[in-house]
């Protein structure tokens, strides 16, 4: 009783109400474990009873089984080291690619007549197009393949960039007029700190795209990576293999962008978002 | 201290937001402008900050000509256009960046604390309420020292006790340095609170339509005969303004000075 009338007497501030939750959170971050647990138990328990091919959709457990076993070899390693390697080249490349040409187009009205046209035509090119192209130009090895993940990672960064420089509020840029601050002190204290939210949201979605486009980078022919092991599985005949390499590319896709996430939290703590529970 | 010499202001798609403004504001003097929507309150004001260039005539500052900011004038605006990922303490030292942390630090502190928000300086902007923010802005200004301070409607979104209190938070900082001050507002009972002269504007273009001097000391006493004596003044002269326009006697750019 007495704690509904204690209010806490300090009436101005709001405290932020994402702490009051952290419980609450901490269990919806179980609960979404819950729905991939019930479907391999329903499938295994399918497998079991012979409900499903076995041969062509491999319970769980034999998916494990294979996938330790690559483990085991350090096959599985390999694998996933060449993946994120390509990843994080080409998303290095496209990122910075992505934000010096968003800046441009986004601080400039004729920079960015001039360029976004022909950029957003670009951009619906789908991923498998720029293959045979990237092979001819750089090659079947490295090169085209990190060629291939920076330009799907440089489309979601340049718009996203571009976007956030157009929509910075010039309420907030007049304040530094006010205090008289150089061009290059309004880059600084008032513009980079605006966009920061919207490129960090660009850098998750670029990305996102780079696991996309690193599975059809691989398909161009590799000796290895994640992208090998799902084309491997379907010329053996290894649903198992297949399988195992998709769930692969999703905890990694997931794990990446939790890190992000992670890394760029501290910069955004001004916020008042529930944008940690992304 | 500030001198307005024949502006005026005509927008590029031909409206004319000011003409012919001259006003001369003493040092330590407190101006209210009132007046309906579209009478250039806050193009004067945004002329006199040095945001907007007039198309005539001239704003000056202690003598020198203002053409782009300048920083012997603050100004506070109608939102409180904080900078969301700064801290407060930050955010009321903006304009401090040259000076020795230390000195900054000691300005911030003391601004946070004639604003009654010492010890709020680690919180950020969203933590606070309408009204803190509004603190947080005038603190801003303040801090920076400004000579002229220039007001645009700052408590026109706050509720009458908010208000109130943040009057008399400007008035202990105004107590301080006595900047001149210039401010709009569309509250004639703020008006009389604050102001020393009250200059009622009318639009289409907007211009000088009366000014009214109000003799009443400070702290004002608002329950006093001659403070609703000058609240009625200005309201009849603001509803004069409002009026369609009929020839007036004196002509309407000769200052009906009245002193009460």
């Amino acid at each position: 009783m007495s704690a509904v009338s204690s209010a806490p007497a300090d009436t101005g501030p709001a405290t932020s109400p994402s702490r009051d939750f952290g419980i609450g959170r901490r269990l919806l971050a179980v609960a979404g474990l819950v729905l991939p647990v019930a479907l391999a138990v329903l499938w295994e328990w399918a497998a079991a009873e012979k409900l499903i091919s076995v041969r062509l959709m491999p319970p769980p457990s034999k998916i494990w089984a294979t996938m330790a076993e690559l483990a085991a070899s350090g096959e599985l390693k390999t694998h996933v080291v060449a993946t994120l390697y390509r990843v994080f080249v080409g998303f290095a490349l496209g990122a910075i690619a992505g934000t010096l040409v968003g800046a441009a187009a986004g601080a400039s009205e004729a920079v960015r007549r001039i360029i976004d046209p022909t950029l957003q035509s670009l951009r619906s090119v789908p991923s498998i197009a720029w293959v045979p192209l990237f092979i001819l130009w750089l090659g079947i090895f490295e090169t085209s393949k990190i060629a291939l993940i920076a330009v799907g990672v440089f489309f979601p960064v340049y718009l996203g960039v571009a976007g956030a420089i157009e929509n910075i509020d010039r309420k907030l840029l007049e304040v530094g007029r006010v205090f008289r601050l150089s061009r290059a002190a309004l880059v600084r204290r008032v513009m980079l700190p605006a966009v920061l939210p919207e490129w960090i949201i660009a850098l998750r979605s670029g990305l996102g795209l780079g696991f996309m486009f690193v599975v059809a980078a691989e398909f161009m022919g590799a000796a290895e990576g994640l992208g090998y092991l799902l084309v491997d599985g379907q010329q053996m005949g290894k649903p198992d293999q297949i399988l195992g390499a998709i769930i692969a590319f999703a905890v990694l896709g997931k794990t990446c962008d939790a890190v992000l996430v992670l890394l760029t939290k501290p910069l955004l703590a001004w916020q008042d978002t529930a944008r940690g529970t992304l | 201290m500030l001198n307005l010499e024949r502006l005026s202001k005509t927008y590029a798609d031909g409206t004319v937001a000011l003409t012919g403004i001259n006003v001369e504001v003493g040092a330590g003097e407190i101006l209210a402008l009132v007046g309906g929507s579209g009478c250039g309150k806050t193009t004067l004001l945004r002329l006199v900050a040095g945001l907007d260039t007039a198309t005539e005539g001239r704003v000056a500052v202690a003598g020198e000509t203002i053409v782009a900011p300048h920083p012997a004038v603050g100004i506070v605006f109608q939102e409180p256009r904080l900078l969301p990922w700064l801290s407060v303490a930050d955010n009321v030292g903006f304009g401090l960046a040259d000076l020795p942390r230390a000195e900054r630090a000691e300005r911030v502190d003391h601004a946070l604390d004639r604003v009654g928000l010492a010890g709020y300086g680690k919180r950020w902007p969203r933590e606070l309420s309408g009204g803190q923010q509004q603190r947080i802005a005038i603190a801003r200004a303040f801090t920076a020292r400004p000579k002229v301070l220039l007001l645009d409607e700052p408590f026109s979104a706050l509720d009458a006790f908010t208000r109130a209190s943040l009057h008399e938070h400007l008035l202990l900082l105004w107590e301080e340095t006595k900047p001149t001050v210039v401010m709009v507002t569309h509250d004639v009972e703020e008006a009389v609170t604050l102001a020393d002269r009250i200059i009622v504007m009318r639009p289409k273009p907007g211009r000088v339509y009366e000014t009214i001097t109000a003799h009443l000391d400070r702290p004002r006493d608002k329950l006093a005969a001659g403070f609703d004596k000058a609240k009625r003044r200005v309201l009849n002269a603001l509803d004069r303004s409002l009026r369609p326009e009929t020839p007036r006697p004196a002509g309407a750019d000769v200052e009906a000075n009245a002193s009460f």
